[in-house]
């Protein structure tokens, strides 16, 4: 349903407001609103829900998605990566391969393979994974549950991404100094 | 502006006694009451368990902070109802151990009572509660701190700044407060920290 944006192709632009409705159909780029910085990598190649958005329904993914906007309803992205944006807030019962949170999350998530939670983000629910890392200074209330994959039943392994060179594979390999993952056995 | 204060390490014989009586066991399910951290969830998790997380301090600054004395507001049933209905709303002996560290000492009058025999209906027959309480009675001011469990008898102590206490506990105000518990347990402690372990 949502176009794949790369962020050099989303220049900013002056958009005619629509007439006011509960729940504004396009998406607008005001050029004052301030912005929080998304990190490049949790964007590019995934399907983007930009901030001024709001989706009230269902949501269901066949690639990465990125939530920067608001989001109420229920969201799956199965074997795919689910990122919620600084600016997002999703109120949202959540199924995805991998899930990185950096705004608000309100809502139950299954997770196959990570969740990872940032500092200065929130999520309030329930949590069943097989890896969770939480940064401190994140916010989170609610019980984790990890479950491991069965033997013979491995998630779906992430889709190759584009080599990088070795410098910076080997600064990104370790642990977040702040975090420990609890890996799967 | 000066960086925090490194985390210190203390040796803990109450939360020694507290994994002892949950060995063996799998599948059970922990409250942690100091706010979600990594080594809280990755330790209770890879003994098999489920933590249920939450920070009650911070529940309890949204709730009665703001406006007004920090404990006076506390005396407002009405917010105190809705604050243990947010915080502590477990179905009746759902839980198999509590681990509510320091933080009832900023519990004050019918709340914290309140907050006491909520957890004793919430944790199952024989399950134990780990709680902790400053011994000293002179300080205005108590330090806070996040507990982060290193292994089974050791915490890290993370600072989070200084709180007022509502009130100084000796042991016979401990022990009147867990009274509907079948018994309570103190461990001494070298430095002004009392460990308290409770058994429902």
């Amino acid at each position: 349903m949502w176009n794949k944006r790369k962020e050099e192709e989303y220049p900013p632009r002056h958009v005619n407001n629509p007439p006011p409705s509960p729940i504004p159909a396009k998406e607008n780029v005001p050029m004052s609103s301030p912005t929080r910085t998304m990190e490049p990598d949790a964007t590019r190649g995934s399907a983007v829900i930009g901030k001024s958005v709001m989706i009230k329904g269902q949501i269901l993914s066949r690639e990465d998605l990125t939530i920067d906007g608001e989001m109420e309803g229920t969201v799956e992205c199965q074997e795919h990566r689910l990122t919620v944006g600084p600016n997002g807030r999703v109120q949202a019962g959540i199924k995805a391969r991998e899930i990185l949170v950096l705004g608000t999350v309100h809502g139950n998530v299954e997770v196959t393979d990570r969740i990872e939670i940032r500092k200065d983000a929130k999520l309030i629910g329930d949590i069943k994974t097989a890896r969770i890392i939480i940064e401190d200074g994140a916010y989170f209330k609610g019980s984790t549950d990890i479950v491991r994959p069965e033997v013979g039943k491995q998630p779906a392994p992430a889709p190759a991404s584009k080599p990088v060179p070795a410098a910076a594979s080997a600064s990104s390999a370790g642990a977040n100094p702040q975090a420990a993952a609890s890996s799967a056995k | 502006m000066p960086a925090p204060p490194s985390p210190q390490t203390r040796n803990s014989n109450g939360l020694d006694q507290f994994f002892a009586s949950i060995q063996g066991s799998s599948g059970l399910s922990i409250l942690d009451l100091s706010g979600a951290s990594q080594a809280n969830i990755t330790f209770i998790t890879n003994l098999g368990h489920r933590l249920y997380s939450d920070d009650i301090v911070r529940s309890l600054d949204d709730a009665f902070g703001g406006g007004g004395d920090f404990y006076e507001n506390q005396n407002d049933g009405a917010r105190a109802d809705a604050f243990l209905a947010q915080t502590l709303d477990f179905p009746e002996q759902s839980l198999d151990g509590a681990l509510v560290w320091d933080t009832l000492q900023f519990l004050s009058g019918p709340l914290l009572q309140n907050a006491v025999d909520r957890l004793a209906r919430i944790l199952r027959p024989n399950a134990y509660l780990l709680a902790f309480f400053t011994s000293d009675e002179k300080s205005a001011q108590i330090p806070l701190y996040s507990y982060r469990i290193v292994d089974s008898r050791t915490l890290s102590l993370a600072a989070r700044g200084q709180r007022r206490p509502a009130q100084f506990f000796n042991n016979r105000s401990i022990e009147k407060l867990f009274q509907k518990f079948s018994s309570v347990k103190f461990f001494l402690t070298r430095d002004s920290l009392r460990e308290i372990i409770v058994r429902r």
